[in-house]
């Protein structure tokens, strides 16, 4: 068995990482003042004290500061440490559905460190042409890949573009007298933040159940489209990792209501040329380049979220969008932009990794990768002895754990050195294990996937439940955690 | 005109498409360099499969088939490095002191090798916390950073940036507040894309934007106090102001918004926090504003949002929460907590639509703090407000300039008054090499962060000779 992450002896108190707090805790009294409680510690802290001279009038400042205080080398052994605990797609197969674990070059983050010429975004932009071509070209490139007439690239990750989606279909509606649209349609099986993102630009959500099989039955869609829909929320291949094939009857019906088809690009990497979502009908979409065109997604962020519109949407897109002027490139605001939904420009490295990943591929290589998603997806689903219900697949699947927990067959699945799939999600699988391998495992990892799925399975179920065994922590009290909530070291004093 | 059909391959492509004979994938030309698939190994997973290509896997109507081209050539490693070496070679090399909530502070080597460790690089959100200790515990540290900073209980990890974390402090402070209300009060000297972005996150509330006037740079109390009453669910102030001004009656302003049943929201960021007054003594519900000032150079504006708020609020944060516990072997771990509020769980109902955040930019913000520990911050703020208060003294006597125009503290940056125009002036500035904003007729905003003395002594010469 291939085992995938550094692992430390559990049966000792020291693998564990002390807080940075456990090894020193210093304390800088502000402005020299007379404080006399300097660093209290926690157990085994070392304490000291430190004045300042402080510029400001003690009314203005602090008394004192305190937080750990150590040499370069203890940090670097500290945060080198953590990084051994810590399980990246580097380290072994992530098939986490829906999140698009793939490969992140490493050349992406090379010309993003370039990219630091960053600059100051208030920069006149007569000075700021070169970063105002890159982005020009990724607006072009993204449009022309989703089939889109006119992109913006400021939200910040997929959700704030899902919002900002949502702001230019109210935008739209309101610029038509048609402000009385009040309701969003979200399938049962759509991302959450579909949900929470139509909430929260003030929507109300009906949720649209899904069809027997797995897909949008058109007659709840006739169903739920009324003279207040203002959108239905799609993504397409669906979490079920199935195409709606009915997706041209469904844009019909949105559209006879008056009503805007919104495509979630969380899945897109399924359909790199093969489809694109304005020729299926969609007016407004996001992409998920973090995901499709593999930026690392760093624990958790940072993302980029750009949507892009049909031309009659064209004029409410989010600030700023760039145009080629007569000297090179501008920004501009669109005559009904919905304006901001960032501070500045949105997340401009993340930008230009996708800028780089796109060019790197191109037409046949972003082709290609769909492809070997899409392989990679069904010949895993073939290859796992577990229930799979529906089909065919594009790059994911949700299979059945059956009369097994899918979380605790997750939980087992660590202990094979694999990233288990994202579990109990979507409900309409029983015990769902929703798999998304991508086109960058081989044949052999997809293997190892497989038998780590196999294995668990075979076990008596009881073997999940001590589980995982070897790494570095064991199973971890979540309910423990939400009950007594510690949040800081501080709240840890005392222990 | 849809922008495929209007925008032609570009200078640049057409050069590339000039190479084509060079293969740029592992195995021939035309595939992902990124998929690792022998020729074999793809045979037989195709077999296991029962199709005889991957074509007849993509379940796509013909209907809606894309059977076009984006134009897009690809390129080699070295090729793109080399065009966007020569891209962004197009940029001027300017001097900027410019700031407005953006600052470019030095970034110490540790923070770049350590946070492109690949385990921390190429994860995803800690849901599986047995394996994703080490991010979870560098989580953890970064929100103690700002229990520290704030004296604040809650510290979520990261938000994008300092805009929609006020957003969210304001949807926020309508969930928790008893009694319902419509106005959130923000100050006059506000930047305006972050009154924006406000203005959207309220968009789907009965929540409208208003602002107060500012006395000198600061908040103007009786101002405030017209406009508050019990119709107000927050008020926001923000110290050091966008105008660098170190605002100096935070309790009070707290006081008259307690007074008045609202929350009282604060902006600032890590470094200045080092050294003010820490906000829970103030009065603060909520501090939001941008962490990168720590841990990302100047980038473009990508940020960190800082979100911080009071216990009772913790069921009502927006973002991910990393708590400790204990492992099955009684030791301590750590874990995302209250999951239940997020949207992957409760949908619509959720405290916020956050997802993908910032988590590598906390983590590079944590190790930023930790490398200068409370020392470096403190010299760090220290130095902020000194470089400030001395290259406005010299501004100051540079004939027809008047700095700051602020009687007040101020910390990286502040406001001058010219005699001449504004625009003029940082036009001129910027031809010999220097970017200062430009904010009104006769105001010019300079914003000083690690700039060595050499070159603000340049600086100041550049404005004699603009002023002249």
């Amino acid at each position: 068995m291939k085992y995938n992450q550094a692992r430390w002896s559990r049966d000792d108190e020291d693998v564990y990482e002390p807080l940075l707090s456990e090894k020193d805790e210093t304390t800088v009294e502000i402005g020299g003042g007379g404080s006399d409680d300097g660093g209290t510690g926690g157990a085994d802290a070392a304490s000291s004290e430190a004045d300042s001279g402080s510029p400001l009038p003690d009314d203005l400042t602090r008394d004192e500061l305190t937080l750990p205080e150590l040499s370069e080398p203890e940090l670097a052994r500290h945060y080198t440490r953590l990084s051994q605990m810590t399980y990246g797609v580097d380290s072994g197969p992530y098939p986490l559905g829906s999140c698009t674990m793939k490969y992140n070059p490493k050349f992406t983050e090379d010309v993003a460190a370039l990219a630091d010429a960053a600059v100051h975004p208030d920069r006149p932009e007569r000075r700021q042409q070169g970063t105002l071509e890159l982005l020009y070209r990724l607006q072009d490139y993204l449009g022309r890949i989703g089939g889109m007439d006119a992109v913006s690239l400021q939200p910040p990750a997929g959700a704030a573009g899902e919002f900002a989606g949502i702001l230019v279909a109210r935008a739209y509606h309101e610029h038509n007298d048609e402000g009385h649209r009040d309701e969003v349609i979200v399938p049962e099986s759509a991302h959450g933040t579909n949900f929470a993102s139509a909430a929260l630009a003030g929507y109300d959500v009906v949720e649209l159940p899904g069809g027997e099989d797995g897909r949008v039955d058109l007659d709840a869609l006739e169903g739920a489209l009324s003279e207040n829909t203002a959108a239905l929320m799609l993504t397409n291949p669906n979490t079920l990792g199935l195409f709606e094939r009915d997706i041209e009857a469904i844009a019909e019906a949105v559209h006879d209501v008056g009503g805007l088809l919104y495509y979630d690009g969380a899945n897109l990497n399924a359909l790199l040329g093969r489809a694109r979502p304005g020729d299926m009908g969609f007016d407004i979409m996001h992409y998920n380049v973090h995901k499709t065109f593999a930026t690392p997604h760093g624990g958790g962020g940072p993302g980029a979220g750009p949507i892009g519109v049909a031309e009659k949407l064209a004029p409410f897109l989010p600030a700023p969008r760039i145009r080629p002027d007569e000297m090179g490139y501008e920004r501009f605001e669109p005559d009904h932009s919905v304006g901001k939904v960032h501070g500045f420009d949105g997340n401009w490295l993340v930008l230009v990794k996708a800028y780089a990943y796109i060019a790197r591929l191109g037409d046949d290589g972003l082709a290609d990768a769909s492809a070997k998603a899409v392989l990679n997806a069904n010949y895993l689903a073939e290859q796992i002895d577990l229930d799979v219900p529906y089909g065919p697949f594009h790059h994911e699947f949700v299979a059945s754990a059956g009369d097994r927990d899918a979380a605790e067959v997750a939980k087992r699945m660590l202990d094979f050195g694999v990233h288990p799939p994202t579990t109990k999600w979507p409900e309409i699988v029983p015990e769902a294990l929703m798999t998304e391998p991508t086109e960058v495992e081989s044949k052999d990892s997809l293997d190892q996937l497989a038998a780590a799925f196999d294995a668990v399975m075979s076990e008596d179920a009881d073997a999940a439940a001590d589980a995982p065994q070897r790494t570095a922590a064991r199973r971890i009290d979540q309910t423990s955690a939400a009950r007594n909530l510690r949040l800081s070291w501080q709240s840890l004093d005392g222990e | 005109m849809p922008l495929a059909a209007t925008n032609g391959r570009d200078r640049r492509s057409q050069q590339a498409a000039g190479d084509e004979g060079a293969p740029v994938t592992r195995e021939s030309a035309g595939g992902s360099p990124y998929a690792p698939h022998g020729e074999s190994e793809t045979a037989a997973m195709l077999s296991a499969v029962g199709v005889d290509s991957a074509e007849e896997l993509f379940d796509v109507p013909e209907s809606v088939r894309f059977d076009g081209e984006f134009g897009i050539d690809a390129r080699g490693e070295r090729e793109i490095r080399e065009e966007l070496r020569s891209m962004l070679g197009r940029n001027d090399d300017l001097v900027e002191l410019l700031g407005r909530g953006h600052y470019d502070h030095y970034v110490p080597s540790l923070v770049d090798h350590i946070s492109q460790r690949s385990e921390f690089l190429t994860s995803y959100t800690q849901y599986q916390p047995e394996i994703a200790q080490g991010f979870l515990q560098v989580l953890f540290e970064y929100q103690s950073l700002f229990v520290e900073l704030t004296g604040l209980e809650i510290v979520n990890c990261s938000m994008y940036d300092a805009a929609t974390a006020l957003g969210e402090a304001a949807t926020l402070a309508d969930r928790v507040r008893s009694a319902s209300g419509h106005r959130v009060l923000v100050p006059e000297h506000l930047r305006a894309e972050r009154r924006d972005v406000l203005a959207n996150y309220v968009s789907g509330t009965d929540l409208t934007v208003e602002s107060y006037s500012m006395a000198d740079g600061n908040v103007d109390l009786a101002a405030l106090d017209d406009l508050l009453d019990d119709d107000a669910v927050m008020v926001y102030a923000e110290t050091p102001t966008v105008r660098g001004a170190i605002e100096e009656g935070l309790g009070d302003v707290a006081d008259l918004t307690h007074d008045n049943d609202a929350l009282f929201c604060l902006g600032s960021d890590p470094i200045a926090l080092s050294l003010l007054e820490e906000p829970a003594s103030v009065g603060a519900d909520v501090v939001v504003g941008d962490a990168s000032v720590l841990g990302l150079p100047a980038s473009y504006g990508m940020g960190l949002g800082l979100f911080a708020t009071r216990e009772d609020y913790v069921r009502q944060v927006p973002g991910r929460l990393v708590g400790a516990s204990d492992d099955a072997g009684g030791r301590r771990a750590y874990t995302l907590t209250l999951q239940t509020r997020e949207q992957h769980i409760r949908k619509e109902r959720a405290t916020s639509n956050i997802c993908t955040n910032q988590a590598w930019v906390a983590l590079r913000t944590a190790i930023h703090a930790a490398w200068l520990g409370p020392s470096g911050l403190v010299e760090e703020a220290e130095r902020a407000v000194e470089q400030a208060q001395e290259l406005a003294a010299r501004l100051d006597a540079v004939p027809g300039v008047e700095a700051p125009v602020h009687d007040r503290h101020h910390f990286r940056e502040f406001v001058a008054r010219t005699d001449s125009s504004a625009d003029e002036i940082a036009a001129d500035l910027a031809d010999r090499g220097f970017a200062v904003h430009a904010l009104d007729d006769d105001l010019v905003q300079i914003c000083a962060t690690d700039h060595d003395d050499a070159t603000l002594d340049e600086f100041v010469a550049a404005f004699e000779e603009v002023t002249a």
